[in-house]
């Protein structure tokens, strides 16, 4: 199974086109946070930028809380969503070791799904979407 | 898609807040067109710039979020430095931000009991108490600001100012994250006067998309033209600095406060030496994957051995004009250094380059000397403009005060208004000649950028005054339209009328998609009718001596020609000098 992974990050210029991406494309929405993959300066604009995003963990963590079955262990890593299997408990989110789960106000949740929709939309490059073995895929989120 | 308009209103003198909604969408569009609507609104046309009453006013419009490149914002204000309506423009992620917390504007009335932040999302609006960070320059401010309100980083704008601001400077911008500015007719002191210091918008939710194919198809036609083209390379690549070189080979490029207009020295700044020497990395505004904003980098060594800071400037041509050539310093490093001072107290680029271009000069000529300038100015020298820069941006003593006003406005006391080097506000680093002369002193903001009259002018030799008049006026719609969806204006070649009426179509905006043309029109009419009744008088415009003594593209400017350009240009524009429509 491919993964999306961002090993170019020190390219990233900040313009938020992967998460519109993410959001227009997956989530049928505009936003720059309820996407999968959500963009932050690393301490202020002068640092750089960070990305927020599922590192495809086997096991995933946030699926063990999760009481209806609407995240699941995805194979190759992340986990599979059934959207309509989510009742907007929010234990997922504390459950992510790197905080790559956002919640609207509502308690939806938005998580990467490992889709690659958002790699033609990062203009340097930034993002990888691939089969990756496992230490690859570690090395390749910067 | 709603036509009604969303806005915030925050009025500081109560701390209570208002969700307003209009239904003018169709005859007011957004951004440029909806700012001026507001200060219809909150406005108050019989009091001075600096009544508490009156608005700041920020706006987007309906294409904000939706497609690339619709990444700016408008910011409405009657200037401390004409005492008229005005608009200045910045990117950023305040557009963004604005759009995710769920309003089309952001209306601020009122002046807070104390030195205070204002914080908005789509669920919150909360003014705290700012007053520790008096007189905090534009940097420290920003890495408190972030502490003070540690929730949604990446997602959210963060607008500041500087001791610029907090002293009432005309010149004094308001810092739009870190690197971009609303930054020309003093907007920050209209936030110092409302006790302001920062504003946080936080795009802390979503908006509906398009349903159906169509908006996702075209976004990635633009998307994609944008990306995979050449169309935009000469704003990523060298950036707007590849003008020096261009402009100076033309004799159009101010050099020491426009006593010439080419100099050798040039091969030390141009663009290719800022991007080879100082580049650091690019940065874009939110929802732009172009990329246009160049940071540069100089370092210093701050104690023996190998101790070194480094500070990050953002450059493009403008400052470089205002920072390097027109004070004469030929060193890009030393420009930055320069840049960054003026960055830290928060004092708009242009214009403080070009008063202290006039204030070198009225040094030489022994109008002024060091009891008014504290440091003695010589053209060249980059320790000199650091320090007046920051003494511009503090109001060190009464002459930085009166200069901080305006160019003119210290010539009237000390002399020298021949050689202020002022069209309606401190010049633009364009010396083309006549035409862009008279265009931007009757411009609507002053600007190179209200027309294209300094890209016509290199293209037309013939002296035709009506000919050339016909071009200013039917090139401000469209432009004025692009500032109401709000695009960034680098997008003009991608946007075109049939590209935007797609897309507004796409969006859900067909009546908008249909009357691109009456829309424009409508939107230029109201946005001078409120400058005329703030008080606008073309005749009151005086173009300097030293404009119509400067060689330029065309050799010596005719004086003659220059004014019957500025005179028929005033004629026809004090046609819109009605009462506002919405009134």
């Amino acid at each position: 199974m491919k993964l999306l992974t961002t090993p170019r990050m020190d390219r990233c210029i900040g313009c938020h086109s992967c998460s519109l991406a993410c959001a227009r494309l997956v989530h049928k929405q505009l936003s720059w946070s309820h996407a999968g993959i959500r963009i932050h300066s690393s301490g202020g604009l002068s640092t750089g930028f960070v990305s927020q995003v599922c590192l495809g963990c086997d096991p995933a963590p946030c699926a063990a809380p999760c009481p209806t079955g609407a995240l699941s262990q995805r194979r190759g890593g992340g986990v599979v969503v059934r959207a309509r299997q989510c009742i907007r408990c929010g234990q997922c989110a504390p459950a992510c070791p790197v905080d790559a789960i956002s919640q609207d106000h509502d308690g939806n949740v938005y998580i990467c799904i490992h889709c690659g929709r958002c790699v033609e939309f990062c203009p340097h490059n930034c993002l990888q979407f691939e089969e990756i073995d496992p230490m690859q895929r570690s090395l390749n989120h910067d | 898609m709603t036509d009604q308009l969303r806005v915030l209103a925050v009025d500081l003198d109560s701390g209570q807040s208002r969700v307003e909604e209009f239904d003018e969408r169709d005859r007011v569009v957004g951004g440029s067109g909806l700012a001026a609507y507001l200060f219809t609104r909150y406005g108050v046309f019989d009091k001075p710039w600096d009544h508490p009453a009156q608005p700041l006013i920020l706006a987007i419009g309906p294409l904000t979020g939706r497609f690339p490149l619709m990444s700016k914002t408008v910011c409405g204000f009657r200037s401390p430095y004409h005492d008229q309506y005005t608009e200045s423009h910045a990117g950023g992620r305040s557009a963004l931000a604005l759009f995710f917390a769920g309003f089309d504007a952001l209306v601020i009335t009122g002046r807070a009991a104390g030195l205070s932040c204002l914080s908005i999302g789509s669920r919150h609006v909360t003014i705290r108490d700012g007053s520790f960070m008096k007189g905090m320059n534009v940097s420290a401010t920003g890495k408190l600001i972030r502490r003070m309100f540690p929730k949604s980083s990446g997602h959210r704008s963060i607008l500041r100012i500087g001791p610029a601001g907090e002293t009432g400077s005309a010149m004094a911008c308001v810092n739009a994250d870190s690197y971009r500015h609303f930054g020309r007719l003093g907007g920050g002191a209209v936030m110092g006067v409302k006790n302001l210091k920062g504003i946080v918008i936080n795009g802390d939710s979503g908006r509906p998309v398009a349903a159906g194919r169509e908006y996702r198809d075209l976004y990635r036609t633009v998307y994609e033209r944008v990306t995979s083209t050449d169309m935009m390379r000469k704003y990523y690549h060298l950036g707007t600095a590849v003008n020096l070189q261009g402009l100076n080979d033309i004799r159009s490029l101010p050099w020491c406060n426009l006593q010439k207009t080419s100099d050798p020295a040039i091969s030390a700044i141009t663009g290719e030496v800022f991007a080879d020497q100082t580049l650091l990395r690019n940065g874009a505004c939110s929802g732009c994957p172009v990329g246009c904003i160049h940071l540069g980098f100089f370092r210093d060594k701050f104690k023996e051995d190998a101790r070194y800071l480094y500070h990050q400037v953002p450059y493009d041509y403008e400052p470089i004009f205002a920072a390097g050539t027109m004070l004469g310093v030929a060193n890009c490093f030393d420009v930055l250094r320069i840049l960054e001072e003026m960055e830290r107290v928060g004092v708009d680029a242009m214009s403080a380059g070009v008063a202290l271009a006039w204030a070198t000069e009225a040094t030489e000529r022994g109008l002024i000397s060091e009891k008014q300038t504290v440091v003695r100015l010589r053209f060249g020298d980059q320790h000199c403009y650091q320090q007046a820069a920051g003494y511009l941006g503090t109001g060190y003593n009464d002459f930085y005060r009166l200069l901080a006003g305006g160019t003119l406005k210290a010539a009237a006391v000390y002399g020298g208004s021949d050689f202020g080097c002022v069209l309606g506000q401190e010049m633009a680093g364009y010396a083309t000649g006549p035409v862009f002369f008279a265009a931007q002193s009757l411009g609507f903001r002053h600007s190179h950028l209200d027309t294209g009259a300094y890209s016509w002018e290199q293209k037309h030799s013939e002296k035709d005054v009506q000919k050339a008049v016909d071009f200013l006026l039917a090139d401000e719609p469209g432009r004025v339209f692009l500032t109401s969806m709000v695009a960034c204006l680098f997008a003009r070649s991608v946007y075109t009328d049939d590209v935007l009426a797609e897309c507004l179509a796409a969006c859900g905006f067909p009546s908008l998609a249909g009357d691109i043309d009456e829309a424009s029109e409508r939107i230029r009419a109201l946005r001078w009718q409120v400058r005329f009744a703030t008080g606008f008088k073309p005749d009151h415009v005086e173009i300097p001596k030293r404009f119509y003594a400067v060689e330029t593209i065309r050799g010596p400017v005719d004086g003659s020609y220059l004014e019957q350009l500025k005179a028929e240009y005033g004629r026809r524009l004090s046609a819109f000098a009605k009462p506002p429509v919405f009134e």
